[in-house]
């Protein structure tokens, strides 16, 4: 059934997609779970999807009102069109280092913008959002680093499809930002799959992301439990930038930095497997495609020059 | 054994504003108290009184977090490297560094 009543409703369903060139042999494949493919183009649609239709069924929400997001990009552009579906305004705050294409699409879905200072990333994000909201009682801000319904729509949604379409799944990577992807699929897959291994990717970026702030005030979201995951790899621009670059020329696949580093984790437990002689199906995630992030530069010339463009941007 | 260790910005006020440093040990735990004879106060940052790795903050051997490696228990070896980094959200440290601070790094 490829038909539906409306375009929140084509949401999720994503193709799972092998890649033959990639995986280390016959007995230890690597799979793509084509998140791109949603209404608008990130992983992020379900969970915005979820977050408003849970709160418009627990009363908290109705048309007309306003939501508040602190968002770097892909949960902005998602909640923008489903605010737009629904009949909400949608007030997003978001650092002013993230990539033009970003910006003119949340525009354009008719989103207001407040822009944070780009030194402190997110989380400074999440901060001013958070004072707004204190300005501003009747605004309601749904908070996807804290909202249950993001890991929700996850364990609700994502998971199941893995797990039709891979009975034999044993290893299951993505990124790591709210942690909701993590979380909800991570939870499903260890009630159902014996051993299964959950393994997060997390982006590091530049050092001007990290800021000067006090270790003290830093921030781990809300939705995060250690005991779900099983491993958990910190990857750098240039391993990012070289796996993304390495998907499209040997498998075809555009996507964007963050799954780059998604599929960097996935290939060392993948080549892992293999040199262990264990059978593996590992499943990652591709959060988005290249497109918004085009304006970079970072898809050609060379590593260095690609780290450089990317340096002090937000690219997950 | 020498481990390259990468200090972090906020923390490089301790080691004379080296962005790595080498220190000797076979777990974080033994590398982390031969980093603070060298450099006095750094351990107090990164671990709390009662022992355990700060919430707050991230340790990877080899770009892994080494509290899925046992955590202070995590074994090193020869010519690994070890990365401390705040703990971040979708890419940050909260509480906002403000813009100017942006320059002066950048």
């Amino acid at each position: 059934m490829a038909r539906f009543d409306s375009l929140l409703d084509a949401c999720g369903g994503t193709p799972l997609v092998g890649l033959p060139r990639l995986s280390p042999s016959s007995d230890v494949r690597l799979w793509a779970k084509l998140e791109d493919r949603n209404p608008t183009g990130s992983v992020k649609d379900r969970p915005a999807v979820w977050m408003i239709r849970a709160a418009e069924a627990a009363g908290q929400i109705r048309p007309g009102d306003t939501i508040l997001e602190p968002t770097s990009g892909n949960t902005g552009i998602a909640l923008a069109m489903v605010a737009k579906l629904r009949g909400y305004r949608l007030v997003c705050v978001m650092p002013e280092n993230v990539s033009a294409e970003r910006i003119q699409l949340l525009r354009m879905y008719g989103a207001e913008i407040i822009f944070s200072p780009a030194a402190g990333g997110s989380n400074v994000a999440v901060a001013m959002a958070r004072q707004i909201a204190t300005e501003h009682p009747d605004w309601v801000m749904l908070n996807q680093y804290a909202n249950e319904g993001n890991a929700r729509a996850h364990y609700e949604t994502t998971g199941p499809e893995l797990l039709r379409d891979l009975p034999t799944i044993t290893h299951f990577v993505a990124g790591l930002g709210t942690t909701g992807t993590l979380m909800g699929v991570g939870r499903f897959l260890r009630e159902k799959v014996e051993g299964i291994e959950i393994v997060a990717a997390e982006p590091r970026y530049g050092e001007l992301v990290y800021g000067l702030r006090n270790i003290d005030e830093g921030y781990v979201p809300e939705l995060y439990d250690a005991t779900v995951l099983t491993r958990r790899f910190s990857v750098g621009t240039r391993d990012a930038v070289l796996r993304t670059r390495q998907l499209v020329e040997v498998e075809g696949l555009f996507v964007g930095f963050s799954t780059g580093a998604v599929l960097h984790a996935a290939l060392a437990v993948a080549h892992e497997a293999a040199k262990a002689g264990k059978r593996a199906d590992v499943a990652f995630v591709v959060a988005d495609g290249g497109w918004k992030y085009l304006s970079t530069g970072a898809y050609g010339g060379t590593l260095s020059d690609a780290e450089g463009a990317l340096d002090g941007q937000l690219w997950a | 054994m020498a481990i390259e260790v990468r200090v972090p910005t906020i923390l490089r006020s301790y080691t004379d504003g080296q962005r790595a440093v080498e220190a000797a040990g076979d777990t974080i735990a033994e590398l982390l108290t031969d980093l603070d004879a060298k450099f006095p106060g750094l351990r107090a940052r990164l671990i709390t009184d009662d022992g355990a790795l700060h919430r707050f903050v991230n340790v990877y051997v080899n770009d892994e977090d080494v509290r899925f490696l046992g955590a202070l228990d995590a074994k090193l070896g020869d010519g690994d490297t070890v990365t401390i980094l705040p703990a971040v959200a979708g890419g940050a440290v909260a509480g906002g560094a403000v813009a100017g601070g942006a320059a002066a790094l950048s």
